[in-house]
């Protein structure tokens, strides 16, 4: 280095300084620059802006597009629009908002929840914006308001559409609702293809199918006086409305599902096993979706979340359930697979126990002393648990979750509306990784669906569709078809192809379709009450799921045990058996046999469903406003 | 030693700084329309933001320059995991979502830059040589290419900025000087034919504005017909017809200053113009006072990124510029540069607050 540290310090210093001296003399240089532009454009060109300030009063003012109507398959109306008038004020126009509010207290009834909405918009919106004060005007009121509204200033009239399900709570676990678009939408939406609407699909087919049922807005021209009121119309564009939707889904069916579960908790879903269409989709109990689309108030949302029967649960897509029996058929069919010969018998005493245990696995008929000697046919016909214990211990644990993840189990369906949970195919390496080893006996439950494994209802749904479809699979979608609101053209949606199982062995499922036929027809069968007098063949097979572990020397009376801890009762069938259109998964919480008790629940959505002119449908909801074009 | 010493605090700076976030209160106030809640948020940042200047203010000097290369490297990790993870917004994605808070790792760039190069130059005995700044300049493109990749150009070009700044201040000698700009010149082809069309749209735009006005000439035209209509007293607080009746947008943010200059007309720009000269005049003052190479470069690149966001925000607002996202500093509404900007200033203060007393 050169010279001391001192003469490089000062030579330092000089540099800087001197750099320090240039930087002034730019920035005075720049600052002079926008000194002068600004000076330019507030002194000289003051007039002609001012000028341009003032014609700045053509507004161009968002026009909200009709949103997409929403039919069932049949064109019975589940979502509709319709016209409301709503008080608003623009804050800025306001001389004194006291006074204003306590004058249109006169000619409108404000109660207090309007009022707290309000003063909460007036916080958090801009006081340029129109806020809403009243919705649904009467006419009477509309009219007082009309006649003082001279004296008014900044308060208007406006005439908006608002989301109505004419069904009610019917469907709801499909459908969904719209709500006002809250600050987390706003965070994922791009506000342009918002402007001038309120409402967004919050759950189920209108918040999937937002982007089609949205529709454009239009814009509308107007000239603003300075005040900013709209004196008149000079330009606009129309918007475009949003595209209707026609569901798969039949409301005969779903409130035949309804009725049949009544007040009880539980789920149907029911799929058309050629194309995956779903024809019901049930979560009970229900909501009316009518009370969220402006907004719930606190304390009905508060009964709704306080309800220990927890309605707002979507039980068919959220639900998980032990499967019980139900499992049987797709285990049976896997072993045939492998080379199971259908007439190898075990003997049932009545229970089951693992070489070198003690452990006594019980069979739902122990105390009748056991089925004795069964075949497959007759295990899944009078339901044997210790045939399948013995049959999940042949076939192992890893075989089993092969043939369950084949039907599906375990993984989601896809299915067209958002929030879909999966089920839970319990394996070894599972709960390795809860660092937990497998016990053998584990195994052997999972032979009667019980024990970790859980499925949703669409999931056993689909499944059974896949057995009722030979092995083919698909997606489950509640929509069916799009239809252009102008044109009235309809799109129908492709079958979209699921998880489908290779099967090796076509007279393997003929096997078990019959034993699951037999199931229904034959008097020793568990599904005989529901279905023998049917006047088409159903194949079925019920499960009754454990909730709770039951000491095996307690003795087990359904009416005698507390509600909340009776067994689920599960049902899936098809029919007609030979040429299925029509698969259904039925889950009772609580309910007690599956056979008594979800069997008939699913007979009555297939009578719905093949029975068109069944006396039970007389009030189910009919009088399509307007049938598609081309139903098939 | 008065009480402001003994807690680090600059008094002429902190008073300046407090008395332009009230204006920019009042401003932003009738900018957003009156809207309280918004109102309560940006008061709240405010005040993260001063604490945050007392905080680094008591960091000394000599800290700060160890730190320097760590805060660097740790800006250039987030950078790396913003593209590799970060959330989109409009677009862009510049976010990282740390579970309660959200931020531009880009922010932390606008502090790390300076920080590094400071360190990097302070480390031999000015000016630095060829080599040096060679090196200088390699480490201050990688964040630079990073945030424009993001893309946020209008950052990237601050940051660029903030970092020839400090090049400049170093000593760089006159003939390199020149070659960077021939350089640059060369370059910008290039870099039109890397412009995403938005990014050149608002180039075009600003050459003739009513080529598009309905598009991208929208913010400048509405903007103009603000600044223009204001007049030289300006039409009063609240009376911003422009940002009320909704023609211009952003108003509350990178706009904010059309709707001061509506309101309080040239008058109230000569003001303003005053409190921001006063602060950067004062900053610079504060760096010609350091007494080390270290604190001369830190305070005095600190002070012209405060002054390049300055002129670059209100550039753009009277159409000298092009369009790019830059807020008015300390009276714009939003984000994390808030808290950055009032960082700088505790730096600033720190250096001005340590010195030791040196005869010679």
């Amino acid at each position: 280095m050169s010279g001391t540290p001192i003469k490089d310090y000062l030579r330092e210093s000089r540099l800087f300084n001197s750099r320090i001296l240039v930087v002034v003399a730019v920035i005075t240089l720049l600052v002079l620059v926008l000194i002068g532009r600004l000076a330019y454009l507030q002194t000289i060109d003051h007039k002609y802006y001012a000028t341009l300030s003032n014609e700045n009063s053509i507004n161009p003012v968002p026009i909200a597009p009709v949103r997409g109507l929403i039919f069932d398959r049949n064109g019975v109306v589940l979502a509709e629009n319709y016209p409301v008038l709503t008080l608003e004020i623009v804050p800025n126009q306001v001389k004194n908002m006291k006074t204003l509010l306590s004058e249109l207290g006169k000619v409108v009834t404000l109660n207090h929840r309007d009022l707290r909405n309000f003063y909460r918009q007036l916080r958090e919106k801009p006081h340029f914006d129109s806020l809403v004060l009243r919705n649904n005007l009467t006419e009477e009121e509309a009219d007082r308001f009309a006649v003082q509204r001279y004296r008014l200033t900044g308060a208007e009239l406006h005439a908006r559409l608002e989301r109505y399900y004419p069904q009610g709570a019917l469907a709801v676990a499909a459908l969904g609702y719209v709500g006002r678009i809250s600050e987390s939408n706003t965070k994922v939406i791009d506000n342009a293809d918002y402007r001038g609407i309120e409402y967004i699909g919050k759950l189920g087919v209108e918040a999937s199918y937002e982007n089609v049922l949205r529709g454009r807005s239009g814009i509308k021209k107007v000239e603003v006086n300075a005040e900013g009121r709209a004196i008149r119309t000079l330009d606009r564009i129309p918007p475009v409305a949003g595209e209707n939707l026609y569901l798969n889904l039949d409301a005969r069916l779903q409130s035949a599902a309804e009725q049949a579960l009544g007040d009880r908790r539980g789920a149907v879903v029911a799929i058309d096993p050629r194309n995956g269409g779903v024809l019901a989709f049930v979560s009970t109990p229900s909501y009316d979706p009518n009370q969220f689309v402006d907004g719930i108030s606190t304390t009905a949302y508060k009964a709704l979340m306080d309800n220990t029967d927890r309605p707002l649960l979507n039980r068919a897509l959220d639900g998980r359930y032990a499967p019980g029996s139900t499992i049987k058929p797709f285990l049976g069919l896997g072993a045939l697979e492998d080379g199971l010969n259908p007439n190898k018998t075990y003997y049932c005493p009545g229970w089951y126990s693992l070489p070198g245990s003690t452990h006594r696995f019980h069979c739902w008929r122990w105390r009748e002393g056991g089925h004795g000697v069964v075949d497959l046919h007759d295990a899944i016909v009078e339901s044997c648990d210790v045939y399948f214990y013995n049959l999940a211990v042949h076939l192992g644990i890893n075989r089993i979750d092969s043939i369950l993840d084949e039907f599906g189990f375990g993984a989601r369906t896809g299915v067209d509306v958002p929030g879909e949970f999966r089920g839970l195919v319990p394996s070894p390496a599972w709960k390795a990784a809860h660092g937990l080893p497998w016990y053998p006996g584990e195994t052997v439950i999972m032979g009667v669906g019980q024990g970790a494994v859980l499925v949703t209802p669409l999931e056993l749904a689909n499944a059974t569709a896949m057995l009722a479809d030979k092995g083919v699979g698909f997606q489950p979608r509640i929509v069916r078809a799009i239809e252009n609101p102008t044109t009235r053209v309809l799109t129908y949606l492709k079958p979209v192809p699921g998880r489908t199982v290779a099967l090796s062995n076509m007279n393997d499922l003929k096997v078990i379709v019959q034993d699951m036929t037999d199931v229904v027809s034959s008097p020793r069968g568990t599904g005989y009450l529901m279905g023998h007098d049917a006047p088409y063949k159903i194949a079925g097979k019920s499960g009754t799921a454990q909730v709770k572990d039951m000491p095996a020397s307690a003795s087990y009376n359904a009416k005698k045990v507390a509600e909340n801890l009776r067994d689920n009762a599960v049902f899936i069938a098809f029919a007609p058996a030979g040429n299925p259109r029509i698969a259904v998964a039925v889950i009772v919480e609580h309910g007690g046999f599956g056979g008594e008790v979800a069997g008939p629940i699913a007979r009555k959505v297939m009578d719905a469903y093949l029975l068109p002119d069944h006396p039970a449908l007389a009030n189910a909801p009919k009088h399509p406003r307007q049938a598609p074009h081309h139903a098939g | 030693m008065n009480n402001w010493q003994r807690w680090h605090i600059d008094r002429p700076l902190f008073l300046a700084l407090s008395l332009l976030s009230v204006v920019g209160m009042f401003v932003l106030y009738s900018a957003s329309g009156e809207n309280s809640m918004l109102m309560v948020r940006h008061a709240l940042r405010m005040a993260l933001g001063f604490a945050v200047l007392v905080g680094v203010a008591q960091i000394r000097p000599e800290t700060l320059r160890r730190w320097s290369p760590y805060i660097f490297a740790f800006g250039l990790v987030l950078l790396v995991a913003v593209l590799a993870i970060g959330s989109v917004t409009l677009g862009a994605r510049r976010w990282l979502n740390l579970g309660i808070i959200r931020f531009q790792p880009a922010e932390i760039m606008k502090l790390g830059m300076p920080m590094m190069l400071a360190w990097l130059f302070a480390r031999e005995s000015l000016p630095p040589k060829t080599r040096y700044i060679g090196l200088g300049g390699a480490i201050a493109l990688v964040p630079i290419l990073l945030i424009a990749k993001q893309p946020d150009l209008g950052t990237a070009a601050l940051i660029l900025g903030s970092a020839l700044t400090v090049l400049f201040l170093a000593g760089m000698s006159w003939r390199s000087i020149l070659a960077v700009l021939v350089l640059a010149a060369m370059g910008a082809p290039l870099l039109w034919a890397h412009l995403h069309q938005y990014q050149r749209q608002r180039i075009a735009t600003l050459l003739d504005p009513t080529s598009d006005p309905l598009g991208t000439g929208y913010h400048t035209i509405q903007s103009m017909i603000a600044v223009g209509s204001g007049g030289f007293f300006g039409k009063g607080w609240l009376n911003s017809s422009q940002a009320h009746l909704d023609f211009l947008p952003e108003s509350s943010t990178d706009f904010i200053f059309a709707v001061f200059a509506e309101e309080f007309g040239f008058l109230g720009i000569a003001m303003l113009f005053c409190l921001y000269l006063f602060i950067i005049g004062r900053s610079l003052l504060i760096a010609f006072y350091a007494q080390d190479t270290y604190t001369r470069l830190l305070s005095g690149g600190l002070a012209l990124t405060f002054f390049m966001y300055f002129f670059v925000n209100i550039g753009m607002v009277s159409g000298v510029l092009p369009v790019v996202g830059v807020p008015l500093p300390l009276v714009s509404y939003g984000g994390s540069a808030t808290v950055t900007v009032m960082a700088a200033f505790g730096m600033i203060m720190s250096v001005h607050t340590h010195r030791r007393i040196i005869t010679h």
